[in-house]
């Protein structure tokens, strides 16, 4: 981490236009479609199911994310932001009412442009809200960037990202503001964090 | 259905009755402290929570999205929609035989692991006199044991022991899966649903509490025409069904 010596005020807290929708597939259990600007990710959930033996936990339910990149395989890339949102829905699910039971969460990515983490995060919990699971809280996810210049933005496009020298993602609990869970890449300063 | 704990706080009954009707999201709480009066009496209500509400000590914690509705005098629950079944004691389910183990046959009712049902919770099966159940048969049952740590377990009989409508059936006819709102809608006292449907042509129907409908009508053609009507019936109003039922009853005769 780079020492930097002037602490910057956000410029512009302004986020691309969003939309999102529930309830768009029928087979899933749940399932929503979130847009940020052009960036869209279609969710969609499965669950309580039944699990295989050798994944079931005695007391809670087991959790599974799938990332689909939108041309070719699944990468590391995925997986990494696979664990991101995995532990986000867990803090967030009540998986104790649902022991020895899988809950199976897809993400598709349609377009991506940017701040694709966070759209991911705020697909899921839209998802898992519509498939009726019992959450503790909601949550959203947000991405900032910071550039050459110390500014920072908010909900980034992928031509932003590339050119910005760190790039953040939090997931947000809903109700007291806390931050569930940081994503980052990059310099930045811990007063810029 | 729901699971119930009665809580006993201050001024429970104001902060509820605000919200009857308004869409609540998980995460929110109803606090209550519990204040001693002017005359230093504090007043005790007892409160009952149905599904999707949880007691977290001093807390009630909503945790599905819905709307409040309220059953007087102090019966209060989050009407949500859902698609997916969670079993519940004291519910009728369709179920499918799925495999005959022992004493025991496995049934499939749509939740998270199978329900067991004995062959011996038929009206008047003995140890020698076995009911005549197969793989892949229809079966309307209840749950006598039915919670998050056990296997579910069901029964054909009552607590007097006769079938009372449970059993095998579904000799024809079509089984198909609609959302859990819509069977509730369905299985209501006057259900408008139902009342609309009889207009048009008679038909045998068996509604499951885990979202399974069976239908049978005179041909296969009815048949088909009755499983797409209720499957429609899920996101209209009232008046966009009824001028649906009417159309489809002038085309049929």
């Amino acid at each position: 981490m780079k020492m930097e010596q002037s602490v910057c005020e956000p410029v512009c807290t302004v986020l691309r236009e969003y939309a999102c929708e529930q309830n768009i597939l029928s087979k899933p259990d749940g399932s929503a479609s979130f847009k940020q600007g052009d960036t869209s990710v279609l969710a969609g959930v499965y669950g309580p199911a039944e699990v295989k033996v050798n994944k079931e936990i005695y007391d809670r339910a087991t959790l599974e994310v799938v990332i689909q990149p939108k041309v070719g395989m699944q990468s590391v890339r995925e997986r990494a932001r696979e664990q991101c949102v995995r532990e986000t829905c867990e803090a967030a699910l009540l998986s104790t009412l649902h022991p020895r039971s899988s809950l199976t969460l897809v993400l598709q990515v349609v377009h991506d442009d940017g701040s694709l983490l966070s759209c991911c995060l705020n697909a899921a919990c839209m998802a898992l809200m519509d498939a009726g699971l019992p959450m503790s809280r909601l949550f959203c996810g947000v991405t900032c960037a910071i550039d050459a210049e110390s500014q920072i933005i908010t909900d980034p496009t992928a031509q932003q990202e590339k050119e910005c020298r760190a790039l953040m993602t939090f997931a947000i609990d809903a109700k007291d503001r806390n931050v569930m869970m940081s994503s980052t890449r990059g310099s930045f300063s811990v007063e810029e964090e | 259905m729901g699971r119930e704990s009665s809580v006993t706080m201050d001024t429970v009954h104001t902060c509820f009755k605000d919200k009857v009707g308004e869409v609540m999201l998980p995460g929110d709480v109803f606090s209550f402290a519990v204040s001693a009066e002017e005359d230093g009496v504090v007043k005790v209500e007892k409160l009952v929570c149905g599904p999707g509400l949880r007691r977290n000590g001093e807390e009630i914690l909503v945790c599905k999205s819905g709307i409040l509705r309220r059953k007087a005098p102090n019966l209060y629950w989050i009407d949500s929609q859902q698609k997916r079944y969670v079993p519940a004691k004291g519910e009728c389910v369709i179920g499918i035989v799925t495999a005959k183990s022992g004493d025991i046959f496995k049934v499939d009712v749509g939740g998270s692991e199978q329900a067991s049902l004995s062959y011996l919770a038929f009206e008047g099966a003995t140890k020698r006199n076995r009911p005549n159940v197969q793989v892949g048969d229809l079966v309307y049952s209840q749950f006598i044991i039915a919670n998050k740590d056990m296997e579910p377990e069901l029964v054909c009989i009552d607590s007097c022991g006769r079938a009372n409508g449970m059993g095998v059936f579904g000799a024809d006819g079509l089984l198909f899966k609609v959302s859990l709102g819509l069977v509730r809608r369905l299985l209501a006292p006057q259900s408008e649903i139902v009342k609309d449907l009889e207009k048009i042509f008679p038909f045998e129907m068996v509604v499951g509490m885990n979202g399974r409908v069976w239908v049978k009508a005179k041909t296969i053609q009815q048949t088909l025409i009755v499983a797409n009507l209720l499957e429609s019936c899920e996101n209209m109003t009232a008046q966009q069904r009824q001028t649906l039922f009417r159309r489809v009853a002038e085309g049929s005769l």
